[in-house]
This record gives structure tokens, C-alpha cells and sequence, in this order.
């Protein structure tokens, strides 16, 4: 069996320290080398998912275990199910086209291979965090991913990027060694031996109530940092208004997911108890993201921070739909993890074309684009409708399933979370018009429309939207199995019955 | 050609991608493509109602899976089509009256610079017009709902280089949004009691549903018709959607796309059937705005503007029927085809009065065109003569069945609903008469550099056509009562009732209403000078000229809170949330000294803490572990 995941986490970090050891003389080339081992990851992870066996989705497939650091139990165990494939499609998918969209950000040959390199190298931690099937090399990933995105906010992002860069690391930090306690006291309550952390070897353990609900909350905290949960989120906004709109890409898009991930592949089956003893209050903050998020988006004045706090109000729709502990809700939250990404990743990276044209991220510097640059403000609608969950483009699924499934379990939070439908079209048409209706103004009339590479950068992205829109199927049959393994061990059969009655 | 429905749904689709995609390209062939598209759905939609009406009666439902939309699980919701009677009568309305507002608009965009995007955005709205029509689920039928909301706001704000119109369009596509909050929460509800959102299942469980539940999705889904079909509350979009170019006025927010809340509540007439008091709420709401878009319909002196309360109260007519319940359901849809051909016809009128008058709406400076625009005078005339209820025109044989059915019953829900439909009727005519004597009678009002001129046949041909609509449609689907028997297989068998009133005095005192109507503005437009400026007015006309102050309610009771307390969280989520994170997070010392550590190079002593403790962590574990 070829090590598919493992040559995927190896690939780009090879890439990477092969453009840090580029001579000097050399350094024009790193474009073309980072784009085309992007490239060649995207083709590799395309042939695994091909490889794929969906109808054991629920199983993890290309799995390979070795002895690690066994003196702490620690094991090199990666694999996949239908979920982890699809996230991972969607990191390596968006990393080309984060690349060719800041082709042309760098004159400096020197910072564009530093950009690049730490581009590639947070693609290997993407890889490798949603593949890690070890509780430990999933904290180190956590942990390590770190590093990169900290220098790619702190040395290349605009104003107060060193602020932004430690306001991040921080939280991420404080998170972190939450987790970590919970990570070491899982350990004691664990089986021990070599294999200590293997995540399959810490399912269905003993634990006091009162342990398990402890253990619980640290993981969780960490997650609801990461998937920012009202009020865990600020930090969003600050990183997305300073850093380039390829790194918030990445970390909104795809990183981000890490938070939701985790609570689907770890919190649920880990701790099922304390799962289902927590989802009232997590529901209730789940509810309030949504809300509060739409919120504080329609009163941005920055582009980007906008688009950030769009994403706190989806991210709450998401976390609405894992702990409902509802078959549809979870499947549509899974689904919502993959379109969001393509979704906000392409807004982010619009929205970083707008702003490359005009030098400013303000609202107010716009007016009057359509005019202009029609194929410019015509896929920025396009993205921004499927941010509001237009039918016909795949987010739509996606929320309709959370809304609707998540309705039999979680009604009043529900009812609560339809009202974002209206404040999503709200925060979407509002800059619309801010941006690209009305006269023109003064100083942009000669604004050039999108360029063939800028094109490439979105039409993927759309593309994919679309067809998810109307085939979703293609992705839901690989999230059905692994969704109902998160419930089934969460909500045992008996009351999952009573609860479908 | 039954299985080749989901054409009509496919080519005008098609159409508007490759026009889109082709961009400048198109400017030369794309009107023409849509047409073409558009011509294709008639020809398809009468081939599928030939073959069906070969059918027996209890046949006439022709159910194809398309693909698998959503498949498995608990949700699992296939991509289907259903073409019924009643999935049939808007196929051919909307085929029909879309494709001649196609030809139509070849010439009155014809020197717009984007015309052909314009016409990417029609074949857009037919197509998510057909799907909301076809579909057989109500989450395949959502699609529809939110394209053609879709393609109403791109068209509404199709010349948005206008603020005031881009404000319009956005305006539309919220208050929409929040009645489709109603059809979301519908389906919420239909999934965790009836177990499926697709017709079939759905209707089937519905009997066996508790009154509760079906009156919560009854009044969930009257909230979804009130946006879509501008009914009060959420009435206040459609005066503004006027922004649009008057062929998608007469397309969407007159004789098709506002109709669609009209059709969900037919539609779902097995799940009004055990929620008698959703019905009752349907039926109140029609006949307030029937009252409400008379009243603003009398006061406006904007062409577009009036005929666009009068699609309101219109509206309300059918609300008001489809509110009776099954008595009521053909008649809803009866006065829904027929209001769809005489008032495409007066907007296209309209249009054609403002393409020879330089895009002037104001009917104060219109007067005495009916000598110069004869075809356009001639048409407008039938379709006036149809809105008032006149014998034998169209609207004479649904608005009077409407108001029949109105005072059937018992209490005082027929006095209320029948003596409202009967004033309107009254109504109707005043304002419409208003309407049609300040723009083709009286003096001549015009500005000095005004030379109004008939329009080119591609436009009044249309216009012609629709007016024989507007004459005779009503007389050919009432013979035999042949379209209420059509659309039987759909809302079922109605024991007959009898109305409060004998019909004939109904019938005659409508007339004398309607007589009334036509007299008062007669007297008051014709026989005496129009002036050419607002005259000072009651307290009641100068509500109507402002809408009956929807605007300023909506500002007082949403729009004003919702800034302030935007604003409010904005500043907290500031100074609160993130000050109170960002002390806590790094203890007394506060973010700033953390910044400033980074600064001075400190942050590797910082750092170097954090790693200490990892590591003294680590080693419990190891400790711990063996």
C-alpha cells in the first residue's frame, strides 16, 4: 500500500527546505517550484481520493501506524475517513490557488521564497493535523502549525502585524495548554503503554464523571478558539484585517476547521458523556455566534474584518449542527466544513483582489465597481451569495441541513439561527452596493477587471460550489458513515431511537 | 412531451449561462438566444398540456425523478419534477406572457448597452420561475423561491449605477429573505412531524399531524407568501422593485414571480386543510392588503408606482380566495391567470407610453395620448376594462367568483371578507379609471420637449396579444366552469356552498360599485383640468401618497433598532469582549507588555517559560505513564 498520507505531510515540507536551500542566484524560481509541488500534492491527494473506498467512509482508510516515542506512548498513526479526506482535498486545493493569487505580492525574490516556504510548510501541518489518528501527534500538529502562521501574520502581514501575530499566538497558546492538560490527564486515564495515544485506544474509556467532563472542557476550549465561538473569537478579526488575505485564507478556510474537526474526531466519541452533558450551553454559544457574528459583520467598515466575522456567525452554524447530535445536522455540519472553506476562501481571496486594486480593505474607499470591472463584481456576487446560502451553490445544502435536522433536537435554537438567514443577505448585498453600485467613484475608473490568473485563482472555487450545489452527493456519501459514528457513540442507540420518534 | 418537462426548466437556464459566460460576445446574438429559449418553453409547455389533456382526469400527474439531490439519511430529497393542472396553468402563463415580454423587450432595451445581460437575467428568472412551479418538494421549490428573488434583485437593480435603485433591489431581496425565514422554518417543521419535505410524503402524513403543527407550517409558510407576493406585512418592497425596467415590472413583479406565494398556498392546501385557522390568517392578510394597495393605488400619481399598489391589492384578491380554503383554491389561480395577462398588459402599456414620453411616469404630465398612441390606448383599454370586472372581460369571471366565494360561510367571516372583496371591486375601479383617463385623456400635460409617438410593433404586437387575453381568457376558461374542473385533480372535489347573498344581487351590486368607481373618476380627471402639481389633500390621500407610511413603520420598528444596536455590538465586541480577552489572556500585565517583550527581543525569554513548562508536563506523563 503506497503511504499516501505520509508522502502528502512530507511533500510540501520537502518543498519548503528545498526553497529555503535555493541559492541566491536561484530565487526568482521559487514561484514556479512552490506552485508546481502544490500542484503535485493536489494531483497525489486527488488519486487518493480516488482510491478511496466510500462505502467504509466511516472507516480510516490509508491508515499506517508506527512506534514513534514510544517511552510516552506516542505513535506516528495517520488515516482517514470520509470527513479528514475531504478537509484534507480542501487544504491541498486551496494552497495552489492561495499561491497564484499572491503571485505578484512579493517583489523581493528573498520574501516571496520566505512566504512561499512557509506557505508549504503550513500545508504539511494541514495535512498532518487532519490525518493524525494519534491523540499527541495531533497536539503536535496543533501546536506546530503555530510556528508558520505566526511568521506569515507577523512578517508579512500590513499595520500592526506583530500585534495581530501575538494576539494570535496567544490565544492559540492559552488554548493549546488547555489542551494539553486535557491531552496528558487522557494519557492517565488511558490504557498506557507504547500506544497510549493511539485515538482508537482511548475510546470507550472508564472515567469519573467528573474526569471526563474536565478532559472534555479542555479539548473544547481549545476547539472553540480555534472555530471561533463567541466570545473566544477576537482575535479573528484582528489577524484577518492585518495579515494578506492568502494567509487568513488558509487559516479561516481551512485551519479554522481544526476546531470543528476536533469536536466531531475527538470530543464526541472521546467523551460522549460530557458531550451530551454540554450541548445545552455549547448550542446556546453556537446560537449566539450565529447571531452575533451577522451582527458585527454588517457593521464592519473593513472588508476583511467583515469576512471574518462572517464566518464566526457559519462557524456557529457548524457547531450548532455537531451537537445536536442529530444524523443530518452532523452530516450537514461536515458538509458546511468543506463549503465554507471553498466559500470564504474564495471571498478572502476576492476580496484580496479588490483591495491589491485599490490599496485600501475600507468599504468606503469603493463605489461603483460593477461599472467597471463587471467580471470582477460579478464573481464577487456570485461568492458572496453562496455566503448567504443561495440556493444552487453547495453552502446552501449544508445549512438547510444543519437548520432543518438540527430542528427535532434543538428547536429553539433553530428558530433562533433562521433570523442569521436574513442578517447573511444583510452583510453580503450592503457591501455589495457599498462597493459596486452606485456612481463611480472618483479615482477608479480605470480599475482593471480580473485578470486570466485571477480568474483561475476563483473559477475553481465557483466551479466547485456550483457542482456541490447540485450534486452534493458526491460529497455527502463520504460523510454519512463517519457522521454516524460520531452520533452513535455519543447518543446510544436507545435514546437516539426515542429522540427520532 | 410530458417527459421532456424539465426542458423548460433546462434551456432557458442554459440560455442565460452561455450569455453570461460569453460576456461582451454576446451583445450581438444573446437577446435572440433568449428568445429563442424562451420561445422553446412554449412550444415544450404546449406540447406537455396537449398530451395531458389527452389524460384522464385522475392521470394528470406526471411525477419524474430527475436525479438524487440529497441522498440517504433521514433527509434524503430527490431532484423531481411534478407537472399536475396546476403545475401546468403557471407553465403556460409564465411561458406564454414571459416570452411575448421577451419579444417585447428586444426593442425597449434596445439601446441599453448591456441588453444582452439584461436578457441572461429574464432566461435566469424563467427558468428559476419553472423549477419553483415544478418542483415536487418544497426544499427543490426553495431553489426556485430564492432564483427567481435572485434574478428579481439583479433586474431591479439592473441600472444600480442609481443608488436609490440599488437600494431598491437590496431592499426586495431582504424583505424576501425574511419570508423565506417562514418557508426555512416550514420545512423544520415538516421534517420533524410529517418526516419529509418532498409533496408526496409530506401531504400524506399531513392528516395525520396534530391542528397544532399544521398551523404552525400553515402560518410559516403565509409568512414565505407574504414576502414573495408583496402582502402586508412585508408589502413595502414592491413599489421600489418599480426601479426595474418595466418589461421585468410586467414580468416578474406583476403577472409571475409575485403570483408564487399564491401557488405555495394552493400547493399546499393539504396542509391548510386541517389548520383552519392558518386559512383564516391567509384570508385576513389578502384582504387587508387588497384594501391597503387600493388605497396607495388611488394616491400615487407615479404610472408604474400605481399599477404596481394595484398588484397588491390584486394580489389580495387571490390571498383572499386561496384563504377560503378548496372553495376558493381554482378561483385564486382563475384570477391569477387572467391578472396575469391583463396586467402584464397595462405594465407593457406603460412602458410603451414611457418609451414615447422620454421615460416620464409622472401621469400628471401625461394627458391626451389616446389619439397618438392608438394600439398602446387600445390594449391599455382591455386590460382596464378587464381589471374592473366589466362583462364579459376577463376579470369579470375571476374577481366575481372571488367575491362569491368571499361571502360563502358562516358568522361573520362572510360578511367581512365578501363586503371587503365587494368594496374593493369599487376601489379597483376608481383608481384604475384614475389611471387610464390621466394618461390618455384630458388636456395635454407634457413638458415642451416631449413628442410622444406610438412604439415599434415589436412592442405593441405583444401588447396586442395580451390584450386579447385580457378580453377573452376569463370567457374561455369560465365556459362550463372548465377551469375549475381542470384544476379538480389538484384541490379537490368542493361541495357547493351558497353565499350570505344571492349571487345576482352580489353580481349587480359589484357592477353599481364598479359603475361608481369609473364615475368618480370620471368627473374628476376628465371633466375637470388634472393639475400638474400634487394638490394639497386630506390627511388619508397624503398617507397613501406616502404608502400609508409603510416605510416609516419599518424604519421605527426594524430598521432603526437594528442600527443601533449594531452599532452596540460593534463597540462592545471592541471594548468589552476583546478588552476583557485581551487582559485576561496574558495576566496584569496585559497584552501591550507582551507586545513590547517581542519588541525588546524578550519573547524568547517568554517563550523559553512556555517550553519549560511543556516540558516539565511531558515528564509527569512519562512518569506517569509507566
Amino acid at each position: 500500500m503506497f503511504p499516501f498520507l505520509t508522502v502528502l505531510i512530507v511533500l510540501p515540507a520537502v518543498a519548503a527546505i528545498v526553497l529555503r536551500a535555493l541559492p541566491a542566484s536561484a530565487r526568482h524560481a521559487s514561484r514556479p517550484i512552490a506552485l508546481g509541488s502544490a500542484i503535485a500534492e493536489l494531483a497525489l491527494a486527488v488519486v487518493m481520493a480516488v482510491r478511496f473506498v466510500p462505502s467504509a467512509a466511516g472507516d480510516h482508510q490509508f491508515a499506517q501506524v508506527h512506534s514513534w516515542i514510544p517511552q510516552i506512548g506516542a505513535s506516528w498513526a495517520v488515516g482517514v475517513d470520509g470527513m479528514g479526506l475531504l478537509l484534507i482535498l480542501l487544504a491541498v486545493l486551496l494552497t495552489p490557488l492561495v499561491i497564484l493569487a499572491g503571485w505578484k505580492d512579493d517583489d523581493d525574490a528573498d520574501r516571496q521564497m520566505k512566504y512561499l516556504g512557509l506557505i508549504l510548510a503550513l500545508e504539511s501541518f494541514m495535512v498532518l493535523i487532519f490525518a493524525a489518528r494519534d491523540v499527541f501527534l495531533f497536539y503536535v500538529a496543533f501546536e506546530a502549525m503555530l510556528i508558520p502562521l505566526y511568521f506569515l501574520i507577523g512578517l508579512f502581514g500590513g499595520e500592526q502585524r506583530r500585534y495581530a501575530a501575538v494576539k494570535f499566538l496567544v490565544f492559540s497558546l492559552v488554548g493549546g495548554l488547555v489542551m494539553l492538560a486535557g491531552v496528558i490527564a487522557l494519557y492517565g486515564a488511558g490504557p498506557g503503554g507504547s500506544q497510549g495515544f493511539l485515538t482508537d485506544n482511548l475510546k470507550g474509556l472508564s472515567m469519573s464523571t467528573t474526569t471526563e467532563r474536565l478532559i472534555f472542557v479542555a479539548f473544547f476550549f481549545a476547539f472553540a478558539i480555534k472555530a471561533p465561538m463567541v466570545p473566544l473569537h477576537t482575535w479573528l478579526p484582528t489577524v484577518a484585517q492585518t495579515a494578506r488575505p492568502g494567509t487568513t485564507t488558509l487559516l479561516v478556510a481551512v485551519l479554522d476547521k481544526v476546531g470543528t474537526f476536533g469536536m466531531i474526531s475527538l470530543c464526541l466519541p472521546l467523551f460522549p458523556n460530557a458531550s451530551r452533558w454540554a450541548a445545552p450551553v455549547i448550542i446556546s454559544f453556537a446560537v449566539a455566534s450565529v447571531i452575533y457574528g451577522a451582527v458585527l459583520a454588517i457593521g464592519q467598515k473593513d472588508m476583511l474584518r467583515l469576512v471574518a466575522y462572517t464566518s464566526v456567525s457559519h462557524f456557529g452554524v457548524m457547531v450548532l449542527g455537531i451537537f445536536a447530535f442529530r444524523q443530518t445536522a452532523l452530516e450537514g455540519s461536515a458538509f458546511y466544513m468543506l463549503n465554507h472553506g471553498l466559500s470564504t476562501g474564495a471571498l478572502f481571496l476576492v476580496v484580496g483582489f479588490l483591495i491589491k486594486r485599490r490599496g485600501s480593505a475600507q468599504i468606503a474607499d469603493f463605489g461603483g465597481l460593477q461599472r467597471v470591472v463587471p467580471v470582477l463584481a460579478g464573481t464577487f456576487l456570485i461568492i458572496g451569495l453562496s455566503a448567504l446560502a443561495l440556493p444552487g451553490l453547495s453552502p446552501f445544502v449544508s445549512e438547510i441541513m444543519v437548520l432543518v435536522g438540527a430542528y427535532p433536537a434543538a428547536r429553539a435554537a433553530v428558530i433562533v439561527a433562521i433570523v442569521g438567514v436574513v442578517l447573511a443577505a444583510l452583510y453580503i448585498l450592503l457591501a455589495y452596493q457599498k462597493i459596486f453600485t452606485g456612481p463611480v467613484r472618483k479615482g477608479l475608473e480605470k480599475t482593471p477587471d480580473l485578470s486570466l490568473r485571477e480568474k483561475l485563482v476563483t473559477g475553481p472555487l465557483i466551479v466547485a460550489m456550483v457542482v456541490l450545489g447540485f450534486v452534493p452527493g458526491v460529497a455527502l456519501t463520504v460523510l454519512r458513515d463517519p457522521a454516524a459514528a460520531a452520533i452513535t457513540t455519543t447518543v446510544p442507540a436507545n435514546t437516539a431511537a426515542e429522540v427520532s420518534q | 412531451m410530458l417527459h421532456l418537462s424539465w426542458l423548460i426548466i433546462a434551456v432557458p437556464l442554459a440560455s442565460a449561462a452561455v450569455i453570461l459566460l460569453a460576456g461582451r460576445a454576446a451583445r450581438k446574438w444573446g437577446h435572440w438566444l433568449a428568445v429563442a429559449a424562451s420561445a422553446t418553453t412554449v412550444i415544450v409547455g404546449i406540447g406537455a398540456f396537449v398530451q395531458m389533456l389527452g389524460l384522464d382526469r385522475g392521470d394528470r400527474a406526471f411525477h419524474e425523478t430527475l436525479f438524487r439531490w440529497i441522498p440517504g439519511g433521514e433527509l434524503s430529497v430527490d431532484a423531481g419534477i411534478l407537472v399536475d393542472p396546476l403545475s401546468m396553468s403557471f407553465v403556460l402563463l409564465v411561458s406564454v406572457v414571459g416570452t411575448l415580454i421577451h419579444v417585447y423587450s428586444v426593442a425597449y432595451m434596445e439601446h441599453d448597452p448591456r441588453r444582452s445581460t439584461f436578457f441572461a437575467y429574464l432566461n435566469l428568472f424563467i427558468a428559476a420561475m419553472f423549477l419553483l412551479v415544478l418542483a415536487d418538494s418544497y426544499l427543490l421549490l426553495f431553489v426556485g423561491w430564492e432564483g427567481v428573488g435572485l434574478a428579481s434583485y439583479l433586474l431591479i437593480g439592473f441600472w444600480n449605477q442609481k443608488s436609490e435603485f440599488a437600494t431598491a433591489a437590496n431592499k426586495a431581496f431582504i424583505v424576501n429573505r425574511i419570508g423565506d425565514m417562514g418557508l426555512i422554518l416550514a420545512m423544520a417543521l415538516m421534517f420533524a412531524h410529517l418526516g419529509s419535505v418532498d409533496f408526496a410524503h409530506a401531504f400524506a402524513a399531513a392528516p395525520g399531524a396534530s391542528t397544532g403543527v399544521l398551523t404552525a407550517i400553515g402560518l410559516a409558510l403565509l409568512l414565505a407568501a407574504c414576502g414573495k407576493s408583496a402582502q402586508f406585512p412585508l408589502q413595502s418592497w414592491l413599489g421600489d422593485a418599480m426601479a426595474g425596467p418595466t418589461p421585468v415590472s410586467a414580468l416578474i413583479h406583476a403577472a409571475t414571480m409575485v403570483t408564487a406565494g399564491v401557488y405555495l398556498v394552493v400547493r399546499s392546501g393539504p396542509i391548510f386543510a386541517g389548520a383552519p385557522n392558518a386559512l383564516l390568517a391567509v384570508a385576513a392578510v389578502g384582504a387587508i392588503t387588497l384594501v391597503m394597495g387600493a388605497i396607495i393605488g388611488m394616491a400615487k400619481d407615479d404610472i408604474k408606482k400605481a399599477l404596481a399598489a394595484s398588484t397588491m391589492s390584486q394580489i389580495g384578491y387571490m390571498m383572499l380566495a386561496a384563504g377560503l380554503g378548496p372553495v376558493g383554491y381554482a378561483f385564486a389561480i382563475f384570477h391569477l391567470l387572467t391578472h396575469g395577462f391583463f396586467k402584464a398588459g397595462m405594465f407593457l402599456g406603460a412602458g410603451s407610453v414611457m418609451h414615447g414620453m422620454d421615460d416620464q411616469v409622472n401621469m400628471r404630465r401625461f394627458g391626451g395620448l389616446a389619439t397618438l398612441m392608438k394600439f398602446t390606448w387600445v390594449t391599455f383599454g382591455l386590460g382596464w376594462l378587464a381589471i374592473l370586472g366589466v362583462p364579459p372581460f376577463s376579470g369579470f369571471w375571476s374577481k366575481d367568483k372571488i367575491i362569491e366565494a368571499a361571502f360563502i360561510g358562516d358568522g361573520w367571516k362572510p360578511w367581512v371578507f365578501g363586503l371587503t372583496a365587494m368594496l374593493g371591486a369599487g376601489l379597483t375601479a376608481y383608481y384604475m379609471s384614475r389611471l387610464f383617463f390621466m394618461t390618455f385623456y384630458g388636456g395635454k400635460r407634457w413638458t415642451d420637449d416631449q413628442h410622444p409617438h406610438e412604439s415599434p410593433l415589436m412592442m405593441t404586437v405583444p401588447m396586442m396579444i395580451l390584450a386579447a387575453g385580457s378580453a377573452v381568457l376569463g370567457l374561455v376558461l369560465a365556459r362550463g366552469n372548465a377551469f375549475t374542473a381542470w384544476l379538480e385533480p389538484v384541490t379537490g372535489t368542493v361541495a357547493h356552498g351558497e353565499p350570505v347573498l344571492a349571487v345576482p344581487l352580489i353580481m349587480t351590486l359589484t357592477l353599481i360599485l364598479v359603475a361608481l368607481g369609473v364615475a368618480a373618476a370620471y368627473f374628476q380627471y376628465v371633466s375637470r383640468p388634472v393639475p400638474i402639481t400634487e394638490p394639497r389633500a386630506s390627511v388619508l390621500t397624503l398617507a397613501a401618497r406616502r404608502d400609508l407610511f409603510q416605510d416609516t413603520v419599518n424604519g421605527a420598528l426594524v430598521q432603526w433598532p437594528g442600527e443601533v444596536l449594531t452599532r452596540i455590538a460593534v463597540y462592545a465586541d471592541a471594548a468589552a469582549i476583546d478588552g476583557a480577552v485581551n487582559k485576561t489572556a496574558s495576566g496584569t500585565a496585559g497584552l501591550g507588555e507582551v507586545v513590547r517583550k517581542l519588541q525588546t527581543g524578550k519573547v524568547r525569554s517568554y517563550a523559553a517559560t512556555m517550553l519549560v513548562g511543556v516540558v516539565i508536563l511531558l515528564a509527569i506523563v512519562v512518569k506517569g505513564g509507566r
